[in-house]
């Protein structure tokens, strides 16, 4: 049997009176790779957000874990979407990454010696070990996009959020970006805003569109074909406002 | 310099400089990277109210000043967290109530000839012994608060949502920097004066930013520089009799016009 890891029943999200997401309800299971997919300003890091107790939900339900959002947002690897703020700020590589490991509860916060073991191995695995004493700002953009999630890496997490991971990387580190992902996914559950599916689409079992409303595509549902077209979605909801028509029923 | 420091004022000055300078490097640094200069404006200029207030209740100013920046800091924070596309009009609001309140306070207070100039821009040549241990005192809180959550301010001003993330309270950690804030404005008011607090916070960190690896080498190094611009134009001041305030700031920035134009050569080289 599966386990559920996700769970939001009918949440609503408003901001300032303008409803951004309506009566989502949607259920993640282990293990999974779900890609998050809709149009600008549809919903999706707001959904993220969500999940991760960084916003209230006006209304309904999250679980994650079983639990409210902001009690396991530690068990969450986050990659943030804009990796390119506070490049002038004085940090190496390393305290960075460090933060991944900040623990809550703890009275005092300094690093432990394990915490720099975890770190390391996250460098490792995104490659970056070698510039770990290099200040954030003087890497290439690609790079400081390993580091941060190196650093949601850090800290062990049960579930990494990925948004639009591959913003400030060319073709072929999304090759290798989405190779290293699948590699985590059999230990993590991921989910990546994504604006490109047709690179996804090969990586992903399961695809959600966002505008306003969710919809979840099963694994099985997943064809190549369906995926191109599903690519274009958010645009045939714009133009005549029929939700994923090119995709059938759901 | 060595035959002024014979006497006792000239000693204390240098050790006001001293601590104020290294308390700047550490809050100023804090102060520029979680890019609140503004709101520590907003601070050190409301404080005005707080000289009002000492001098109408028969205070000493520092108790008036620390009570008033404090809550008027507490305020503008709060307002700051909820309300963060219009906070700069509230503080700037507060920063004017402030100092108004300041002057119709020592309006009220009849007969009081208090020589305001040298709160506005600093009387660092007037600093009793007693005043030497409070700021001690308040230099030491500092350091102790700064260094047990160094990297929880660390996390918090470098990636906010990430720290909230990990279980930092970001919100007691903030309400935390701005009330060091207020302190800091109490020990820096007598070196440079209420007006001129805002170039101590930031000139030194701007600087030092460039050159370093970690908040904590920023920290360390804007102390320096902060405690060498203080002695530079102390004893500039000491020299040419001018106003020691201003004399530390106009160090202070020529440092800041030297160090942009370093910059731009080795940039020029580099090319």
């Amino acid at each position: 049997m599966k386990t559920r890891i996700i769970e939001l029943k009918n949440v609503d999200f408003s901001y300032n009176h303008h409803a951004i997401l309506k009566d989502v309800n949607m259920t993640v299971y282990a293990n999974d790779f779900i890609a998050i997919i809709g149009p600008n300003g549809g919903g999706k890091t707001t959904l993220l957000k969500l999940m991760l107790g960084l916003l209230p939900a006006g209304h309904g339900s999250i679980r994650i874990i079983g639990e409210k959002p902001k009690k396991v947002s530690h068990r969450i690897g986050y990659v943030p979407q804009n990796v390119n703020a506070n490049k002038n700020f004085p940090i190496s590589v390393m305290d960075v990454v460090l933060m991944g490991c900040l623990k809550s509860g703890r009275l005092l916060t300094h690093p432990t010696k394990s915490d720099r073991i975890s770190a390391k191995e996250a460098l490792e695995k995104m490659e970056m070990l070698k510039h770990h004493k290099r200040r954030i700002g003087e890497l290439s953009g690609g790079q400081r996009q390993r580091v941060f999630i190196a650093r949601a890496l850090a800290g062990k997490p049960e579930i990494l959020f990925l948004d639009e991971p591959t913003a400030s990387v060319d073709t072929h580190g999304q090759t290798e970006l989405y190779s290293l992902l699948k590699e985590l996914n059999k230990n993590v559950t991921i989910l990546v805003v994504s604006h490109d599916l047709m690179v996804v689409s090969s990586y992903v079992k399961t695809v959600i569109c966002v505008n306003q409303c969710v919809h979840q595509h099963d694994a099985a549902e997943m064809t190549q074909e369906m995926l191109d077209m599903a690519y274009q979605c958010p645009v045939e909801l714009i133009a005549h406002g029929l939700p994923h028509r090119v995709l059938g029923d759901h | 310099m060595l035959e002024a420091l014979q006497f006792e004022f000239m000693r204390n000055a240098v050790m006001a400089a001293i601590m104020a300078s290294a308390i700047c490097g550490v809050i100023g640094t804090l102060v520029v990277v979680n890019r609140i200069v503004f709101l520590a404006g907003g601070i050190a200029h409301a404080a005005y109210g707080g000289i009002g207030l000492a001098f109408f209740l028969g205070l000493p100013y520092y108790v008036g000043i620390f009570g008033f920046s404090v809550i008027a800091a507490m305020i503008m924070a709060a307002i700051t967290l909820k309300e963060k596309n219009r906070a700069d009009t509230f503080i700037g609001v507060v920063w004017a109530v402030g100092m108004a309140l300041g002057v119709i306070l020592l309006d009220i207070k009849e007969g009081y000839n208090v020589d305001l100039m040298s709160y506005l821009f600093g009387s660092i040549l007037t600093v009793p012994s007693s005043e030497l241990y409070i700021m001690a005192g308040l230099s030491l809180f500092i350091v102790i608060i700064v260094g047990f959550y160094y990297h929880d301010f660390l996390a918090m001003s470098y990636d906010q949502e990430f720290a909230q993330l990990r279980g930092v309270s970001v919100k007691p950690l903030y309400f935390l920097l701005i009330g060091m804030i207020a302190l800091s404005v109490v020990m820096v008011i007598k070196v440079v004066g209420l007006i001129l607090i805002i170039a101590l916070l930031t000139i030194p960190p701007f600087i030092a930013e460039r050159y370093t690896n970690s908040l904590l080498q920023m920290m360390l190094f804007s102390g320096f520089l902060s405690i060498i611009f203080s002695l530079v134009g102390l004893w500039f001041s000491y020299k040419f009799n001018l106003t020691s305030g201003a004399t530390i700031i106009m160090v202070a920035a020529f440092a800041f016009f030297l160090s942009l134009l370093i910059d731009r050569i080795r940039r020029h080289a580099v090319k």
